[in-house]
């Protein structure tokens, strides 16, 4: 099939730092300087972008940063219907959707987040936006249909992430006997590679097993250390057509494939429904997409080179990776125990910027930077020759993906 | 008013009119689950539409409360102030309400015995007068 392809051919990030860390700088201008960065690194100036593309209700509209960044005209601005990190890969989706139907020549794919300007994400009752408890305490109007849904979750104090998604990873351990050293296996690997990157926030703090292991229980079986961190930080990344993208500055990268999925009743999966059918709950969610992605691709699991896998928790790795096909389903802990993740001697050298658990929490946008840098040859832990990139997005979510490649 | 194991901060229902009529009922201790009438299918939420048959007909059917655990967390994090830790929330298949499960809350059980499977009971705890909690215990006897 040929079609005009859309290229990832800038990124560009600003410092990344423990939540609360970035003050003197507001989230809106940390996206502008993250977007400023994607352009030059492409070779482009902010005169050539006319359109953005973002997600996960995004508090930094693409009008305002249009007016701020002085954008000459903004011919797209889009956020994808998803909540939390689901969508990132989705908005990049969504800017080479524009680029490839003529909507747009250039679109940047942006995610700023200062959790101390705004709320902790590890402060739930702040995160879900929930009124205080009137005395006496009593049903209460819901604002929204998302608070209406989350009302059958809320009274019972499920409004953290890490519970959340404690729920599928608990079941995945009932039935498969995986255990919490598997998941610490996960945690340990992409700390390692965040050794090797000056960006990562947790560079300087290696992390052993026992380590993993004598983190304080958060939402049982995640331990602190399972848990991704909550980060202040901004990325970006810059989309055109393969015609534009041949005579820029940096090597560019395919989009190859990209897929949304929202299972059957799966609504904002275990916050809001119990009643995900059964062979879907100690899962990611991301199955059927997956296999969406790679019949479009015409790829398959063996041929990725290398992968970026949204770790929020690292259960909901676990799970993607069985979801993808990477292992069967119920072997993600071993699989994952046998080193596979790892940079050096790995069978899927996975997150090798230290992801969301070591690098930076920021909506996994990140990940799909790094992506790119793994295809120009740039990552901190490089894999020689890869020519195939998997990207994920927040899985035991309505999730997406997207395949880069280089060839 | 009945026992009583969360403090009055812990996070209000938050309804519509679709989800009202099921607080509602659990102001009157009836656990109930949505079922249409169309097709027979339940489900929990409740929701405008029958996914099964597409129908909008439905009427709420109450159930037993007895069920097993089908998955859990042991939550060591406070949601509300003076909140005891940890606590137990956890996902329960019902045994009589055409395989509805629902999210709630274990009370008194021995987090060492918590296991999925385990058979649980409905255990009202009285908020105030207005507002019931359905939470689970460790089924007795």
């Amino acid at each position: 099939m040929s079609r005009p392809r859309a290229h990832i051919v800038g990124i560009g990030e600003s410092r990344y730092t423990r939540w609360g860390k970035i003050g003197d700088v507001t989230e809106h201008a940390l996206a502008c300087q993250a977007i400023q960065r994607a352009v030059a690194d492409a070779g482009l100036s902010l005169d050539d972008v006319d359109g953005m593309a973002s997600f996960a209700e995004d508090r930094n509209e693409a009008i305002f940063l249009a007016a701020e960044l002085g954008l000459p005209a903004l011919r797209f601005a889009n956020m994808v219907w998803m909540p939390g990190g689901g969508g990132g890969c989705a908005a990049v989706a969504n800017a080479a959707m524009a680029v490839e139907t003529g909507q747009a020549e250039v679109v940047v794919v942006y995610r700023s987040l200062c959790q101390g300007q705004f709320f902790r994400f590890g402060n739930p009752v702040a995160d879900a936006g929930a009124p205080t408890q009137p005395a006496p305490p009593t049903v209460q109007q819901a604002s929204s249909l998302l608070l209406a849904s989350m009302g059958f979750a809320m009274p019972y104090g499920l409004l953290m992430a890490a519970a959340a998604y404690a729920l599928p990873t608990r079941r995945h351990m009932h039935l498969y006997g995986t255990t919490s050293e598997q998941l610490g296996a996960i945690a340990v690997t992409f700390r390692e590679h965040a050794s090797r990157n000056p960006r990562a926030v947790m560079g300087g703090r290696p992390m052993t097993l026992e380590d993993h292991q004598a983190s304080p229980m958060i939402a049982d079986p995640h331990r602190l250390f399972d848990c991704c961190l909550e980060s202040d930080g901004a990325c970006a990344v810059v989309v055109t057509s393969q015609e534009r993208a041949r005579d820029l500055a940096r090597p560019p990268v395919e989009l190859l494939a990209s897929e949304q999925g929202t299972p059957r009743g799966y609504a904002f999966g275990p916050f809001t429904n119990a009643n995900v059918a059964d062979e879907l709950y100690a899962t990611g969610a991301c199955e059927e997409m997956a296999g969406r992605l790679w019949g479009k691709a015409g790829l398959g699991p063996r041929d990725v080179d290398v992968a970026q896998i949204y770790d929020h928790f690292t259960g909901c790795v676990l799970m993607q990776l069985e979801d993808y096909g990477f292992c069967k389903r119920g072997e993600g802990g071993p699989f994952v125990e046998s080193g596979a993740l790892a940079w050096k001697g790995g069978s899927l050298p996975t997150n090798t910027h230290g992801g969301s658990l070591s690098e930076a929490y920021i909506h996994g946008l990140n990940h799909v930077v790094e992506g790119v840098r793994a295809l120009r040859g740039e990552s901190t832990s490089p894999v020689e020759g890869a020519e195939v990139c998997l990207v994920t997005s927040a899985a035991c979510v309505p999730s997406s993906a997207v395949l880069l490649g280089r060839r | 008013m009945s026992e009583r194991f969360f403090p009055d901060g812990m996070p209000p229902p938050l309804a519509d009119a679709t989800t009202l009529p099921w607080w509602q009922a659990a102001a009157e201790h009836r656990l109930v689950v949505q079922r249409c009438t169309a097709c027979g299918h339940t489900r929990l939420p409740p929701a405008p539409i029958c996914s099964e048959c597409r129908s909008e007909d439905s009427d709420w059917r109450e159930v037993s409360g007895r069920g097993e655990v089908y998955t859990y967390t042991l939550v060591h994090r406070p949601i509300a102030a003076g909140q005891e830790l940890p606590f137990v929330i956890a996902v329960i298949a019902l045994e009589d309400a055409g395989g509805v499960r629902i999210l709630s809350n274990l009370v008194d059980v021995d987090p060492d015995v918590l296991e999925i499977g385990m058979p649980v009971e409905l255990v009202w705890e009285d908020m105030s007068a207005d507002l019931a909690i359905p939470r689970f215990r460790p089924r007795q006897g």
